[in-house]
């Protein structure tokens, strides 16, 4: 008789990976999309952290000298001056931190709304959840700017505060309408039974259960919440109803409109702060766009299609079964490029579509 | 039936709801606009002060219940008070005279941007990963564009520096605005511009959103199915992937109006385009309330309306809409 090998339970050790590796690694994982919204939003973050240490000018200071009015971008002045000679880079930098403190404030404030009242309605059920998804549903239907306006329009102060006040107050229905189809998702599964079994009580059920399982969502609708308050603070910065003595990317687009630097051919004063906007929102749907890649397979494997007799075939898609014969070209279907059986994920879809 | 029913519950809902914000906001906020308006326009009688008074509730008219009825009843009639900004003009003959405007020019390109987000959102998502998905990162920027600063950039380039349309206004000045066609043309001519602006900005949204459920959509058996019978591609695109994808696309058309809506009153100031986001400006500007609140109104009920027509628009797409009905 002889002795069987031992059997080898215990994998060979690998070098441990260390932590800074790791997360390069994770980072390398991430999708492209994603990687450059980090970017260009960190560069816009590093902009509003040291841009008002580093702008050059003070962003008021009016220079009298008469060459320095409406002047194009040159060495002294990187963007150019106003028309009355202040300069455009200096209330660019200090602009960009107050549109992104407030943003960043409304975010927090809206997501933690919506995350109480979508968490509260999905958990709760019954009369609760109707009166709060009617809640949502109804503030999502009445546009928002026009009560935005009147809102702020009868506040006696229009700065910062109120600003932040009011989008606050009119940012979550969206959220919350996500997060409650979730809750209402979670409530069902068997740990959360298992929880309440165990005679956990409803808050800690929803601290540790619920809310950490729904970490993704909340996280996508924090970056849609910035999203809208850059957005609708901006416009309404432009209308005039904002502090237009503080320097935001608002106001400065308010005066280059109200001073009519179109009519007088200055694109540089208002390109920039425009730009500005534009490029941070691009950077924020990026990163939602991303978020959304890493959790559905289907929409992340563009980036990695790769041809298989000269279709294009992608990660997520069957194995392919390349035919024999081909297929004259007039009629190829999908189907005709490679033999189909079930599609991965079509049975996990079936519960997503509304 | 009972799903229009439900909605038109629900719009009613959304639409009392706004009118008793519209009621309650000058009545909550702090401070004293009467005082504010009378002091702003030293052209206005003093009768005009009473006028004001009940309109935003300062002073003592009686209980808020009665004060709230009489709201109801003179919204009801149309009657949205005595303008204090082009005093004494009615408030809803300015409305009036604005409306038309921005209906034509946001109902025309919103429809036009919905319908090639949506061709555009088909192509894509049914040729995944081909070229027009590389476009999307651009297509993206223009999204996060805030409107009235793409505005800004295509007056610039095809106004200012081209001389191809004009730099502003709805109309060349000297025509008597009426139904003849040196005026519709002129008026047509000044709304390319604001309308192009409309259409791009909101384009990448509606494509996004489709090329996602159609990319979900394709991955269906029944799709695949009617790939096995042998069918066409453009008739499994259309008929079979296209035709159910479209349905959360008409769902979250409520939501989009909104924002567009929104978007398109900024952009018209830019335009000094005579429709109602102009106004707005103004209302703003010189602190006319009654017209801010009126106008408020106004875009909300426009906004529930058009949802209205898309829910009937979703019953007619939607076969399970029906099937939900029948089995009531």
């Amino acid at each position: 008789m002889t002795a069987a090998p031992p059997i080898v339970t215990e994998p060979p050790a690998l070098p441990a990976p260390d932590a800074a590796a790791q997360r390069l690694g994770q980072w390398r994982r991430l999708p492209l999309k994603a990687k450059s919204g980090v970017i260009l939003l960190g560069v816009f973050v590093l902009a509003g952290i040291i841009g008002p240490e580093v702008s050059p000018y003070d962003p008021s200071y009016q220079n009298p000298a008469p060459d320095l009015a409406l002047k194009p971008p040159d060495a002294a002045h990187l963007l150019g001056t106003t028309q009355s000679g202040q300069d455009v880079l200096s209330q660019l930098l200090v602009g960009i931190r107050l549109t992104l403190e407030l943003a960043l404030i409304v975010g927090v404030v809206a997501t933690v709304l919506s995350v109480i009242v979508g968490v509260t309605a999905g958990f709760l059920g019954g009369f609760w959840d109707e009166l709060l998804s009617l809640a949502s549903n109804v503030f999502l239907v009445i546009p928002q700017l026009p009560l935005l306006i009147l809102l702020l329009g009868y506040l006696p102060q229009k700065g910062q505060l109120a600003t932040i006040l009011v989008l606050s107050v009119l940012g979550w229905p969206w959220g919350a309408r996500v997060i409650r189809a979730q809750t209402l998702a979670i409530r069902g599964r068997d740990f959360v039974a298992a929880a309440r079994e165990t005679g956990e009580s409803t808050w800690r059920i929803l601290a540790v259960e619920i809310v950490p399982n729904e970490v993704s969502l909340i996280a996508a609708n924090f970056v849609n919440t910035v999203l809208y308050a850059i957005g609708a603070s901006v416009a309404l910065a432009f209308i005039g109803l904002a502090n237009l003595n503080s320097w935001s990317l608002g106001t400065m687009l308010y005066w280059a409109q109200s001073q009519q630097a179109l009519q007088l051919g200055a694109w540089w004063w208002f390109i920039p702060p425009g730009l500005a906007v534009a490029l941070m929102g691009t950077a924020l749907v990026l990163l939602n766009t991303g978020i959304d890649e890493l959790g559905n397979p289907r929409l992340r494997d563009a980036n990695r299609a790769f041809r298989v007799g000269g279709h294009r075939q992608r990660p997520a898609d069957p194995t392919p079964v390349l035919q024999a014969a081909p297929v004259p070209r007039g009629q190829r279907t999908r189907l005709g490029r490679f033999a189909h059986s079930f599609s991965r994920g079509s049975l996990l879809d079936e519960g997503r579509q509304p | 039936m009972t799903f229009i029913l439900r909605r038109l519950v629900f719009y009613a809902v959304a639409a009392w709801v706004a009118l008793t914000l519209n009621f309650f906001i000058p009545r909550a906020m702090p401070g004293n606009a009467v005082e504010a308006i009378m002091s702003k326009f030293p052209n206005l009688q003093p009768s005009a002060y009473r006028a004001l008074e009940a309109m935003l509730g300062v002073g003592h008219l009686g209980s808020l219940w009665t004060q709230y009825w009489a709201y109801l009843d003179n919204v009801f009639h149309l009657n949205f008070g005595t303008d204090v900004m082009e005093y004494p003009a009615q408030v809803s003959t300015l409305l009036g005279e604005t409306i038309p405007w921005t209906l034509t020019l946001v109902g025309t390109a919103t429809v036009i941007a919905f319908f090639v987000g949506t061709g555009l959102g088909i192509v894509a998502g049914w040729r995944h990963g081909g070229w027009l998905e590389r476009g999307l990162p651009a297509l993206m920027f223009l999204q996060a564009m805030p409107y009235f600063f793409l505005a800004l950039i295509l007056i610039e380039l095809l106004a200012v520096q081209a001389h191809l349309l004009p730099l502003a206004q709805g109309y060349a000045g000297g025509l008597v605005p009426g139904w003849h066609w040196a005026f519709i043309g002129s008026a047509i001519y000044h709304a390319l511009l604001p309308a192009f602006t409309i259409v791009i900005t909101s384009v990448a949204g509606w494509m996004l959103q489709m090329r996602n459920v159609m990319i979900t959509t394709i991955g269906e058996d029944y799709v695949v199915a009617a790939q096995a019978k042998g069918l066409p591609s453009h008739r499994v695109v259309f008929t079979y992937a296209a035709r159910n994808a479209l349905l959360p696309q008409l769902q979250g058309f409520g939501m989009a109006l909104g924002f567009v809506v929104s978007g398109a009153l900024v952009m018209e100031i830019v335009f000094s385009y005579p429709g109602i986001g102009l106004l707005l400006l103004n209302a703003v500007t010189s602190s006319d309330f009654p017209l801010m609140q009126a106008i408020f109104l106004v875009i909300t009920f426009a906004v529930l309306i058009a949802n209205l027509i898309v829910d009937l628009l979703l019953v007619a797409f939607d076969p399970r809409v029906r099937a939900r009905e029948a089995a009531r």
